[in-house]
């Protein structure tokens, strides 16, 4: 039996983290302490509060990529729920190609590998056939309104915009139930922030739960369910 | 749940005074490619050929899952069983091109060699497989009559990774395998051979002192020091929050470029 309640798709309890700088004499540098909420299925949390205040560490960890510390934070995945905080290297990434897909502020470009292709091995990967990767690829593509002249082309030379736009829809790829989005739009202008919006609330009704930080007022204001402000964390003891 | 594809158990090899590997232990899934990095002389190559079988452990053994799903010690295996597993199931690709191609032959020669050494007598499939294979690791055709000598580096690193697929392996060993190579060709071999493990579903065990050649083509990552595992997790995670302090000099010593 799964922990977590049928709509639920992320539920972090008591997670703290602190960083040890080994080279800087050990420093101890508290991220969070004692975080906890939970994403259900069609909503949008976003995660609020200053800079600095370990949001993105804690999108992060919702991903595997910084160890968890201290607490657990559960993915649903079918009757049961994976720890993030314990799962073995093999589940993680099982859970990426399946259940759990992230949008990070820049796109890690790959070299050689055009932008198109980058889309569609996302999609592949989580579970479609060559064929109708390339569709939803190109779908994607255009929809952000990357010019069709760019797509075999590796995106090394695009702009930072091009870049991200190449990002968001390797992000939105894939079949994942749960996407974390680390300020997707940050470099976008209007009319792409708004198929970005377009986008995420498509997903929304469709199901997908959304975790991600925007610092955009407007974009937030117009995709947000909820916001849990990780500053009311930051310094709380674990009780 | 199936059994991985090798196990290593408390593996261990002492030269002399000098402990190269101390009670290494891991498992290794089929698909799933494991980095090993560390500076020279943290034990690393030594690692990769006790797992190779190329070199004998003082203590500890390795386990491989043979093509017919039967579990086996590597030191249980004859010597033919042994030859027979490094030409078919396993592959491994040197730094030293010369070290894993016959200099004097032909680049069809060295490809259909190891066809030959699986049992094909059929000339014309042979040479059919040799030149699918060039053009898969993008050497031109025309140069399948010509000796590796008259390859440049990345060219004899590529013709070696073919003759070691074209067994379809299931486990390739890799040796610093962009090692010395200028920075253009290393990024085309490394996108080749970041194809090549995705489409095959090869295991891989890289050993590599390169971090960037560690996130682009491996899943999972160990660190190792003075002959120890210091640290071991995802690739990505071992990377971006290196927990040991020897893992976070490693990651904070390279230069972004």
């Amino acid at each position: 039996m799964s922990p977590l309640e049928p709509e639920e798709l992320l539920r972090a309890e008591g997670v703290a983290k602190t960083f040890t700088l080994h080279l800087h004499g050990g420093t101890r540098l508290p991220i969070v302490a004692g975080v906890s909420f939970s994403v259900s299925q069609g909503e949008c949390v976003v995660l609020g509060g200053p800079s600095g205040v370990g949001k993105s560490s804690l999108l992060k960890m919702a991903f595997g990529n910084y160890l968890v510390e201290t607490g657990r934070i559960l993915l649903a995945d079918g009757e049961r729920a994976i720890d993030v905080a314990r799962a073995q290297p093999k589940d993680i990434l099982d859970a990426r190609r399946r259940i759990v897909g992230y949008v990070s502020q820049f796109l890690r470009v790959i070299p050689r590998v055009g932008a198109l292709d980058i889309v569609a091995a996302a999609a592949q990967e989580s579970g479609l056939d060559r064929e109708a990767a390339r569709i939803r690829a190109a779908a994607l593509l255009s929809r952000l309104r990357l010019p069709e002249t760019l797509w075999p082309l590796p995106p090394a030379t695009f702009s930072g915009g091009e870049q991200q736009r190449v990002n968001i829809a390797r992000g939105f790829a894939g079949e994942h139930r749960l996407l974390i989005l680390d300020e997707p739009t940050a470099s976008l202008d209007a009319t792409n922030r708004e198929a970005v919006v377009g986008l995420i609330a498509e997903r929304k009704a469709a199901g997908t739960g959304f975790l991600a930080i925007f610092h955009d007022e407007e974009v937030r204001a117009r995709v947000a369910d909820r916001i849990v402000d990780v500053s009311g964390f930051a310094n709380r003891e674990v009780a | 749940m199936t059994l991985p594809l090798l196990s290593a158990r408390g593996l261990s090899k002492r030269f002399g005074a000098n402990v190269a590997c101390r009670e290494i232990a891991f498992d290794l899934n089929e698909g799933e490619a494991l980095a090993i990095v560390g500076e020279s002389g943290s034990g690393k190559s030594t690692l990769l050929g006790l797992i190779a079988g190329m070199a004998t452990a003082d203590a500890g053994e390795v386990i491989y899952r043979m093509r017919d799903g039967a579990p086996r010690p590597l030191s249980s295996l004859s010597e033919a069983e042994r030859r027979a597993l490094m030409r078919t199931d396993w592959g491994f690709v040197h730094q030293d091109s010369t070290r894993g191609l016959r200099m004097g032959v032909s680049a069809g020669g060295n490809i259909g060699e190891r066809l030959m050494a699986v049992g094909d007598r059929h000339y014309g499939r042979i040479r059919a497989s040799a030149e699918e294979w060039l053009a898969r690791v993008e050497i031109p055709i025309h140069r399948i009559d010509d000796p590796p000598t008259t390859y440049s580096g990345g060219m004899r690193q590529r013709l070696q990774i073919a003759r070691n697929l074209v067994t379809r392996p299931r486990l390739v060993f890799m040796d610093e395998p962009t090692g010395g190579l200028d920075v253009s060709v290393q990024a085309r071999l490394l996108d080749l051979l970041r194809g090549l493990i995705a489409d095959m579903g090869l295991a891989v065990v890289l050993v590599t002192h390169d971090l960037a050649v560690a996130r682009l083509l491996s899943h999972r990552m160990l660190v190792m020091k003075q002959g120890e595992v210091i640290e071991s997790g995802l690739t990505d995670r071992v990377l971006d929050d290196p927990q040991a302090p020897y893992t976070q000099l490693l990651v904070s010593s390279v230069l972004a470029a």
